[in-house]
């Protein structure tokens, strides 16, 4: 079973990190995974400025890029619907909705596919879990407190093997953060706002760290938490999983 | 009140100067949406409630013009006026024509949204006739010459000091007087003088049932019934969109009304009307106003399931905190965002921008609108037809060369890396709306595909073989 590993345009800039936790995390866990170099952007800060139109070089690159593999894994819930959702080719389309089925949220692909119920670990930290909106509420990665269903969650799951953490419980369960891509600056202030409320949350829980699975919300959260000189930090779910 | 439309960034941006006040509005929203939940979640089958309305709403949007037919022929069998009209002008014409032939130059109105929508109160001012709003919450802000803020709850952007202030300025109140009891008094005593002398009332229509011809009217002040038994000549307006095929069919939406609009298990009032008394008169207005138009669009006909809960409000990160003026629109939130674009591209371009696409609206809403999808594709249309400034769509060209090309993308990468290390000054300026109150990322040593290049399994094995 051969991995892509779809790494977002800016976690591939300006948090490396995260990516190698992820590619470390997938080799862990058996995966014969690798980066397509020449990937770049899934094209979604355009779609969801409503410049979809414009998103099609970029459609045509992933494609390119993804093609060979059974299965594309992105360390991002937001990055990964874009794909699933709008991933489109005017020349081969039965291919580019291959790849819309075979793109994998990683902690979905952990406990769906690779079929891993939990991971151990040790991380002896107070953790806000935030759940970002796209993976949770279009991927389906978690219950969502609209709705009046049976409690799941696929992080916070995997998240229960790691020894030391406690997951703290938060006043607004999933509330979103306020990036929303383009939306943090068109609309700066309200995103601001919802950016030091969802911050308030988790500091009234008193956490030591911030966790979650799409690094664009986390980005927003600790751009937040450094203004304020707060001293909690950000960790993505794939560095608690990967042991950092 | 034509006033100059502010975008709705702008509006927001206003609202939250007061930052105390845009909690307490968070707040009281959010105590809504919790109540909201608690009352939603009594019920087990509360998705297949959802999910029977949606059904019934889909059967209605695809056979609308049958059910129409059938209404209208039930309603007139019970001795209701029917009257139709195409748009909001026509619609206020038609109200004024019913005061005019029966000489009465005031009126006693409870709740409708369509009526704001079609701005019947500044058309009946400007003819001479005193329009008198009987529900509570409507007559303070028409007190204020202020629009509704929320669909359910029209003055939910005031404090109990706001409105003890503006009944002190027009009913004579004491000042400073912040006691809800003896405010709520103070309207009672005004109001009931109006219900007791007023001869025509008007008031919305929530269900409109094309089996019996008659129709529904929710409140929780009980303030529809009052206007309507005491007056001569009962008007109705209702879109069309408020027809549901039969009676039995209100045991699904009553059940699901009040509890996603305010956590009851129903409203006070759920008053049925089905022919007008002896002597009296019941008229009806059956109202399009861009409605067929949105029937028509695919992608956006579903926004007419609407049962104006205000749930999607109630829970939206973004209403909670930039409030329901900040839409510039009868409905605010985001169904008013999807609904108010169909009716004037132009003015309401900024709305479907307002929100993060979180799809918390799209969860709550009782007849499962996928409003989040509607806000997402009224920007694709919105950008289309060519209303989008210009400075972003070079943005947006610019972004997506960059971002489809790996060169072009590694080099910007680097760039960027390099100017945010070198010089943090040409971004993290004021000129950035992001740094205004948020850090940009420390910039890393190296990207992830530089590190990969000398560390992945392959490269590892490549530089072994050497």
């Amino acid at each position: 079973m051969k991995i892509g590993l779809f790494v977002p345009c800016y976690v591939d800039q300006f948090y490396p990190k995260v990516a190698i936790a992820t590619y470390e995390l997938l080799q862990k866990l058996g995966c014969d995974v690798s980066f397509p170099m020449k990937q770049t952007c899934c094209g979604q800060p355009m779609a969801n400025s409503g410049y979809e139109h414009l998103s099609k070089d970029c459609d045509a690159n992933f494609i390119a890029n993804f093609a060979e593999f059974d299965y594309v894994v992105s360390p991002s819930g937001s990055c990964t619907l874009h794909v699933k959702e709008h991933l489109h080719d005017e020349k081969n389309e039965q291919l580019a909705t291959q790849i819309r089925k075979r793109v994998y949220e990683l902690t979905e692909f952990i406990t769906d596919i690779l079929k891993i119920e939990t991971i151990e670990g040790n991380f002896p930290h107070k953790v806000g879990l935030h759940y970002s909106c796209h993976g949770q509420r279009m991927l389906h990665l978690a219950q969502m407190s609209e709705l009046n269903l049976p409690f799941f969650s696929k992080p916070e799951q995997l998240l229960r093997g790691i020894k030391g953490l406690e997951l703290v419980s938060l006043g607004k369960k999933d509330e979103c953060c306020g990036f929303g891509g383009t939306f943090c600056v068109t609309e700066e202030a309200i995103s601001a706002k919802m950016g030091q409320d969802r911050v308030k949350d988790h500091e009234n829980q008193q956490v030591e760290y911030i966790t979650g699975y799409d690094m664009s919300c986390l980005m927003h959260l600790e751009g937040t938490l450094k203004r304020q000189k707060s001293p909690i930090k950000i960790i993505h779910i794939a560095q608690i999983l990967n042991g950092l | 009140m034509e006033t100059k439309i502010i975008e709705h960034s702008k509006a927001a941006e206003l609202f939250i100067k007061d930052e105390k006040r845009t909690d307490w509005h968070n707040e009281t929203l959010w105590f809504v949406r919790e109540k909201r939940d608690k009352a939603a979640f009594q019920i087990p089958d509360w998705e297949l409630l959802r999910e029977t309305a949606s059904q019934i709403k889909n059967n209605v949007l695809s056979n609308m013009n049958q059910y129409l037919i059938d209404f209208e022929a039930n309603a007139k069998n019970n001795g209701i006026i029917v009257h139709w009209a195409a748009d909001a002008d026509e619609h206020n014409k038609i109200v004024h024509s019913i005061m005019e032939k029966h000489g009465v130059s005031q009126m006693v109105k409870s709740k409708s949204m369509l009526t704001e929508e079609c701005h019947l109160n500044e058309y009946l001012t400007e003819k001479g006739i005193d329009v008198i709003d009987s529900d509570l919450g409507e007559r303070i802000v028409q007190l204020r010459k202020e629009a509704p803020s929320h669909i359910v709850l029209p003055a939910i952007h005031l404090k109990k000091a706001d409105v003890s202030e503006t009944f002190h300025k027009f009913l004579g109140t004491e000042k400073g007087n912040n006691d809800p009891k003896y405010l709520t008094e103070a309207a009672r005593h005004h109001l009931r003088d109006t219900f007791l002398t007023r001869k025509i009332a008007l008031t919305g229509v929530n269900f409109a049932i094309a089996e019996t011809g008659e129709f529904v009217v929710c409140t929780n002040e009980g303030n529809a019934d009052m206007g309507v038994h005491l007056a001569d000549v009962h008007i109705a307006c209702m879109g069309f969109e408020k027809i549901i095929p039969q009676r039995k069919h209100l045991a699904v939406f009553l059940r699901l009304l009040a509890r996603s609009a305010t956590g009851q298990p129903i409203t006070t009032y759920s008053s049925h009307f089905k022919k007008p008394g002896e002597g009296k008169e019941i008229h009806l207005v059956i109202v399009d106003n861009g409605r067929s138009t949105q029937l028509g669009r695919e992608d956006f006909r579903s926004s007419l399931k609407c049962i104006r809960c205000g749930a999607c409000m109630n829970t939206c990160p973004v209403y909670r905190r930039s409030g329901g003026h900040s839409y510039h629109n009868a409905v605010a939130g985001p169904i008013g965002s999807i609904l108010a674009p169909n009716l004037d591209m132009s003015k309401n371009a900024d709305l479907p921008f307002a929100s993060t696409l979180c799809g918390s609206c799209t969860n709550v809403c009782p007849v499962k609108i996928d409003i989040h999808v509607q806000l997402y594709k009224w920007r694709q249309k919105l950008v289309k037809e060519g209303y989008s400034p210009k400075s972003k769509t070079l943005m947006m060209k610019g972004m997506s060369a960059v971002l489809s090309n790996p060169v072009f993308f590694n080099l910007a990468g680097k760039m960027g890396r390099f100017v945010l290390e070198k010089m943090p000054g040409l971004v993290s300026n004021g000129l950035n709306p992001w740094y205004k109150q948020r850090e940009m990322p420390a910039p890393p040593e190296e990207s992830f595909r530089e590190w990969y290049q000398k560390n992945s399994t392959a490269s590892k094995d490549k530089n072994n073989e050497q």
